[in-house]
């Protein structure tokens, strides 16, 4: 066999009890624990957030970051079917999983933070839901997207029960929800940014923009494609298999391209306002905002030409840069270059901080459990050819 | 999404493909947003003509708190500490819990009122109940909502998530939530709209001594307002107390203040229902500078742009859906495609 086949998805196998997993089962139950407390005594029982910075962690890290994190997914399928860019196909169920677990602990993530959570069926409850509102888009386009990408991972379970007419019937209308997926990521990831434009002069000049939409939506393509380098090393690594190179190398590229365009928009926008001396300032916002943007030029200086992408330790840190600039946009929009007047600060307590990794590691443990019984990653051959030979 | 892709073709057909679907996708998306474009410019809301507020004038505020102690009492809020003793209700800001609060000024020596120099002055904090309401905007479920007639902002547990955007837009920082309760609520000044139907108006202007906190129509409100600016300082004037829009006469004579020459509200956001006029700089009192172009209108604007009536949404769907459908092959489950897709160098 050519290693240029598409090698067919199977699962990995082995044990479910590693030392991984149990310390994600840990950190799981912690989470857990603190979340009865946090429904039964309120907010401030567990969270640090207050009136000044009413959106904590919950929201900004596991909401934001975390969806934004779970673009993968449609930035393959995007490559794939919308491009027709077929040779990237063994990494489509992978960087799907990913997405599918991000996505759906982002939604549980957030019903727990809503302060009358009783009330969620209001935002899809006509009558009670608001048009106007930029969060009304963003969650009722996230929770039909779970809801999509449940649909469009469907035939991994539907391969492993044997049920192949029923696989068979779905596929023939896949290709409308592989649209759908791609539509739906894109509006709300792109409205995760105009979410900033209601706040005003509370969010500092170098993150408020009327532009919002389109930085917002590109920095989830570039993620999308940061976060399946950065997956691909690791489960590569930890279920010692072979790293795709001849995919990743290129893929790298077309990340490259998105990483230019936004890097033109973004300095081209903060300039046209007039907003440029501010990064000028000896300031730790002006700091910031140079670490989020450094990132994405070390990006280029990691893997800027064929020859370094072929190496995968620099393909590793490229995800780390990108997925590390992704965060510090979202971490400096919604927190750390907010400012809503004097007297009020906030840093997550622990509690908070244990949810939220409590919450990544439900994800580690899902996509560890499926990739492990479910048909996701690519068979191994074990007399398979180097993949970039 | 198992189905692996139709083999892509050799290289100069696939990379034309490309661009393709690149162009067919933008496309779709211009000419959507194009044909959405005028309806969506979303023009900063101006107060309704019977709007209702609050007219605060710092000059003429004595810094006694009956308006504080009367709100609690009107919208039955539990007292607040921030002394050890816990034996007056003592709310440092506005909360989940008290409406409305009275603030202090100080500078140097604190010896003279209303001086921005070794001078103290006090700043009423509540609800400005803007023509063109950031939280209204916001609010996912419709639980905040800005009355057509009297343009007061209220608010509705019932239908509220919890989701505090509110909190976070307003650029006042007033709407407030409750964190210390399981079932927490949004807690803010609705100008004692439950009060009107027992004559009553806002509680905090009738209890207030000197007029400082006076209720009333919005336009008569910036008349005095303005009546008061073109006054000369120190001179003698007439100030009204209570309701400026009906109820009994309670007006004395008192010293004109030395104010800027600024009616706060007039035109911030496209204008609030409640005014505010100070001897110290806004600024330096807590009332930040707002343009009169609403943050609401901009946000709108954006929304209307790209989703207004799904049309864009539905144009990338289409075209994405017949891409994706002729790129979609499926696979037969016992079949692996045999023949090895092009390559394509980078």
């Amino acid at each position: 066999m050519s290693a240029q086949q598409h090698a067919r998805p199977a699962p990995v196998g082995g044990s479910m009890f590693t030392a991984t997993t149990l310390v994600c089962g840990i950190l799981m139950a912690i989470t857990a624990t603190i979340i009865v407390v946090r429904l039964f005594f309120g907010l401030s029982s567990t969270t640090n957030v207050n009136d000044g910075y009413s959106w904590g962690i919950w929201v900004v890290v596991d909401v934001f970051i975390g969806s934004a994190l779970a673009c993968g997914g449609f930035c393959m399928a995007l490559l794939v079917y919308v491009f027709n860019k077929g040779k990237y196909h063994p990494l489509v169920r992978p960087a799907l999983l990913g997405s599918l677990f991000g996505y759906t602990f982002a939604g549980a993530a957030i019903t727990f933070d809503l302060g009358r959570w009783w009330n969620f069926w209001h935002i899809f409850w006509p009558g009670y839901f608001n048009v106007n509102s930029v969060m009304f888009e963003v969650a009722a386009c996230i929770t039909l997207y779970i809801i999509v990408m449940w649909i469009e991972f469907s035939p991994v379970f539907l391969e492993k029960l044997g049920l192949r007419d029923a696989r068979r019937k779905l596929e023939k209308s896949l290709f409308f929800f592989i649209a759908l997926g791609c539509v739906l990521p894109m509006m709300h990831q792109a409205s995760l940014g105009t979410m900033l434009v209601v706040m005003g002069d509370q969010v500092h000049p170098l993150w408020q923009t009327p532009i919002q939409p389109l930085i917002y939506l590109l920095s989830a393509i570039m993620l999308g494609y940061g976060v399946i380098l950065f997956e691909s090393c690791v489960a590569a690594s930890a279920y010692r298999r072979q790293i795709e190179l001849s995919l990743l190398n290129p893929m790298a590229k077309v990340m490259l391209g998105i990483i230019a365009l936004f890097l033109v928009v973004r300095f081209t926008d903060v300039a046209v306002r007039g907003a440029l001396p501010e990064a000028f300032r000896a300031s730790h916002i002006a700091l910031t905002f140079w670490v989020e943007n450094l990132c994405l030029v070390a990006t280029f200086l990691l893997i800027g030409t064929v020859e370094a992408r072929r190496n995968p330790a620099r393909l590793f840190l490229a995800g780390i840069t990108v997925m590390l600039s992704g965060i510090l946009l979202r971490l400096n929009g919604f927190l750390i270059a907010f400012d809503t007047g004097p007297g009020w600060s906030y840093f997550p307590s622990v509690p908070e901080l244990l949810v939220t990794i409590g919450i990544f590691a439900a994800e580690v443990f899902g996509y560890i459990y499926i990739t492990r019984r479910f048909p996701v990653l690519p068979r191994e051959e074990t007399h398979a050819q180097p993949a970039h030979s | 999404m198992n189905t692996p892709v139709r083999k892509a073709r050799a290289v100069p057909d696939g990379r034309r493909r490309f661009l393709k679907g690149c162009l067919g996708t933008v496309g779709a998306a211009v000419a959507a947003a194009t044909a959405s474009d005028r309806a969506a410019a979303r023009e900063t809301y101006q107060r309704p003509a019977d709007a209702l507020g609050l007219l605060y004038d710092a000059t003429l505020c004595i810094g006694c708190k009956a308006c504080v102690a009367a709100c609690k009492r009107a919208n039955d809020n539990p007292p607040e500490f921030s002394t050890t003793d816990k034996l007056w209700d003592t709310p440092l800001d506005t909360s989940g819990y008290t409406f409305n609060i009275i603030k202090m000024y100080r500078s140097g020596t604190m010896a003279t009122k209303d001086d921005e120099e070794n001078g103290y002055a006090f700043m009423k904090t509540s609800c400005m109940h803007c023509a063109d309401p950031s939280c209204v905007s916001a609010c996912p479920v419709t639980a905040m909502t800005k009355d057509a007639t009297t343009g007061i902002v209220a608010y509705d547990p019932e239908a509220c998530v919890g989701c505090r955007y509110c909190v976070v837009a307003c650029p006042f920082g007033i709407p407030k939530y409750q964190y210390d309760s399981p079932t927490g609520q949004i807690g803010k000044c609705e100008l004692c709209r439950h009060r009107y139907k027992d004559g009553h108006y806002s509680a905090c202007a009738e209890v207030c001594p000197t007029g400082a906190t006076l209720y009333g129509r919005t336009s008569d409100l910036l008349v005095e307002a303005k009546r008061r600016l073109a006054l000369k300082p120190g001179s003698v004037t007439t100030y009204p107390r209570g309701n400026l829009s009906g109820g009994p006469d309670q007006s004395y004579e008192g010293k004109v203040g030395n104010y800027k020459q600024h009616v706060y509200g007039e035109t911030e956001y496209g204008g609030t229902q409640v005014l505010k006029l100070s001897a110290v700089d806004f600024e330096k009192v807590g009332m930040p500078y707002l343009p009169p172009k609403s943050s609401a209108s901009t946000s709108e604007t954006i929304q209307h742009t790209l989703y207004g009536g799904l049309l864009m949404p539905f144009a990338v769907l289409g075209a994405l859906t017949y891409v994706a459908k002729r790129n979609v092959h499926h696979e037969d489950d016992e079949a692996p495609p045999a023949e090895p897709p092009g390559r394509e160098e980078s």
